[in-house]
């Protein structure tokens, strides 16, 4: 008797659980993990929006088509005997957008922390200051800030109206000038520095003041004091900053559309990965090359995040006393 | 007076006034590093947001004065800008668009709150098989970019027919689909006290009970926070308005304000443009000055975005 009332219980608390977990459950298997199969299988077809009767499975097809050009090969004969053409523009879409992430992100998380650093004193107003500071970030993703960005940085724009009442002559339209194009959106990344700052700022104050004090008494100046308690003390901070803004800088997609105009920018400046699949997917309704593409930037998601949490076992400290 | 003691006493006011001078000195020092410190956040604080309020003054001009006039003060003002960008686009005004995004907002809002309190109850307080595999399973679709469920989730709204409707949008909100909520529910749930469910228990009521008559209500600031997110997320997301919502009827604001610029990238109407896109930023502007605290709390747990 006493082990049936104990099954029944045990079942009753797993039921009321699991009727809990049932709409993240269901959300799970219908939106996340049933479409990653289907994604994956897609990424060995052609499978074309606009004709999905058709579709023929065509091996690594669509990765030879993604890095054909690597070695050299403009077209090759795919497992069905067609022959495809190598995607012309992919190579340039990674290279624009690892330019973009490797530059962006840790300029961005730089003055993150000097700003944090700046407003981590006993000054008055710093709330607000804070506030001031997390308005680019609150605005900086969506649509009327990427419009925004297209008047500032255009031949006739702001910028240039202002660098020319400072006496510069000659200035380029940064937009529309493959050289500088991406610079406007690394600058617009960067300018949205706000949550990081406030994530800083947090974990800045978690560090306590007497260490800086016994620091300086033991003769350790600024810099001194800087690298040997707020870097290691904060790496925890770091590291969690490094990791999400890369993975979310990966998947920038809406400024570089809108500055584009819906393409890569002048010469596939601006061609982030994101938008070529948006591109290669829904322009030219190949969805199977835009699964196969999603899965590579998964998988160079997947190994970036993997290497730098390898990397933090020799920079990041946990607790005091390490 | 023998002599020891005069030059004890003057060596005393010696060193009592190089004492004050030097605190004197390190307040000076202190006084001049917090001015400067103020100096650099303020102008670099102007310099930060000078790009938004340039871009409300210059929605006030005339549009040919939009190229020729970088400062602030407008030579002259006029709302011609808002009035030609609110006729909108193929007919439809933006009216429709900011109707159809805050009704969208609100069910999101909804679904979100829902699902995700739910689920983040059942990871924060109750035992079940299996718990610890599907909380992993759970941080992990946290980083999982989106784009490796795009294309199959497109393809299942099609068969649907939900393309052209706000129902692949919506319908995720309510399969708590956006994992940064339920964590952050979770860690906060986690942080309550036990012993108000504990008694609750107790005296007889059932785990749905203690859902909805403790937890939810204790909840409060957290949930306040999701809501707050999930109304600017969904109102500042632009790729999936782009996919699924095809007909200029079912517009939200951030996918119209896309039709201001051509496919070259070319914008005629800047005037307008930058009209809509002021009104467009007026709903975050409001919830960020009225619920600050929140965003802290959101900032530090999930802290995505931006």
């Amino acid at each position: 008797m006493r082990t049936m009332s104990g099954i029944v219980k045990f079942l009753r608390r797993n039921i009321v659980a699991y009727m809990f977990l049932t709409p993240w459950l269901l959300g799970f298997f219908v939106l996340t993990f049933y479409p990653m199969i289907y994604s994956l299988g897609l990424s060995f077809t052609d499978y074309d929006f606009t004709k999905p009767d058709s579709t023929q499975w065509i091996g690594l097809g669509n990765y030879l088509k993604m890095f054909g050009s690597v070695f050299g090969q403009s077209e090759f004969t795919a497992s069905t005997g067609e022959v495809m053409r190598v995607d012309p523009y992919y190579i340039k879409s990674l290279t624009v957008t690892f330019a973009y992430v490797f530059v962006s992100v840790p300029l961005k998380l730089i003055v993150a922390l000097a700003m944090a650093m700046l407003m981590n004193q006993k000054l008055r107003g710093v709330q607000f200051y804070r506030a001031v500071y997390y308005i680019p970030t609150l605005l900086g993703g969506s649509v009327a800030i990427a419009v925004l960005w297209r008047k500032l940085f255009e031949k006739d724009g702001l910028v240039n109206d202002l660098l020319g009442a400072l006496g510069f002559t000659d200035l380029p339209g940064w937009i529309t000038n493959p050289k500088y194009a991406l610079w406007t959106l690394i600058l617009l990344t960067v300018w949205q520095f706000g949550s990081s700052m406030i994530i800083f700022l947090a974990g800045l104050k978690q560090i306590p003041q007497e260490y800086y004090e016994a620091a300086s008494v033991d003769g350790a100046n600024k810099v001194r004091q800087f690298f040997a308690i707020t870097i290691p003390l904060l790496s925890p901070v770091i590291l969690f900053n490094l990791i999400m803004q890369m993975i979310y800088a990966f998947q920038s997609f809406t400024q570089a559309y809108i500055i584009g105009g819906g393409s890569g920018g002048v010469l596939n400046s601006t061609l982030f990965y994101t938008l070529h699949l948006y591109i290669q997917g829904w322009t030219y309704h190949e969805l199977g090359y835009a699964s196969a593409m999603a899965w590579v930037l998964l998988l160079i998601i997947g190994a970036l995040t993997a290497i730098v949490f390898r990397s933090s076992k020799r920079w990041v400290s946990y607790g005091v006393g390490e | 007076m023998k002599t020891s003691t005069v030059v004890r006493q003057h060596l005393a006011r010696l060193i009592g006034e190089r004492r004050q001078r030097l605190e004197n000195n390190m307040k000076t020092s202190t006084v001049i590093r917090h001015t400067l410190t103020h100096l650099f956040i303020i102008i670099l604080g102007v310099f930060m947001i000078y790009p938004i309020v340039w871009m409300v003054v210059s929605s006030l001009k005339p549009n040919n004065m939009i190229f020729s006039d970088p400062g602030l003060i407008p030579k002259a003002v006029t709302i011609e800008n808002y009035i030609t960008g609110w006729k909108g686009y193929a007919g439809t005004s933006f009216g429709t668009f900011f109707t159809n995004a805050l009704m969208m907002c609100a069910v999101a809002i909804v679904g979100n709150l829902i699902s995700c309190s739910m689920a983040a109850y059942a990871f924060a307080r109750l035992k079940f098989v299996g718990r610890g595999f599907w909380f992993t399973v759970m941080m992990g679709t946290l980083m999982l970019p989106g784009h490796v469920t795009l294309v199959p989730r497109y393809i299942l709204f099609n068969t649907f027919g939900w393309l052209g409707s706000y129902l692949p949008i919506l319908v995720p909100k309510f399969l708590a689909t956006d994992a940064f909520f339920v964590f952050l529910l979770v860690q906060f749930i986690r942080s309550l006290p036990l012993e108000v469910e504990e008694a609750a228990i107790i005296d007889g009521c059932g785990k749905v009970g203690v859902f909805l008559r403790i937890v939810i209500p204790l909840a409060s600031p957290a949930l306040v926070t999701t809501a707050l997110f999930t109304f600017l997320w969904t109102w500042d997301d632009f790729f999936n308005h782009l996919l699924y919502l095809t007909r200029p009827e079912v517009f939200t604001v951030s996918r119209a304000l896309r039709t201001f610029v051509g496919d070259a990238g070319a914008v005629t109407n800047w005037g307008g443009a930058l009209a809509m896109s002021t009104l467009s930023i007026v709903p975050a502007f409001i919830l960020f000055f009225a619920l600050q605290k929140y965003f802290v709390q959101g900032i530090t747990t999930t802290g995505i975005k931006g």
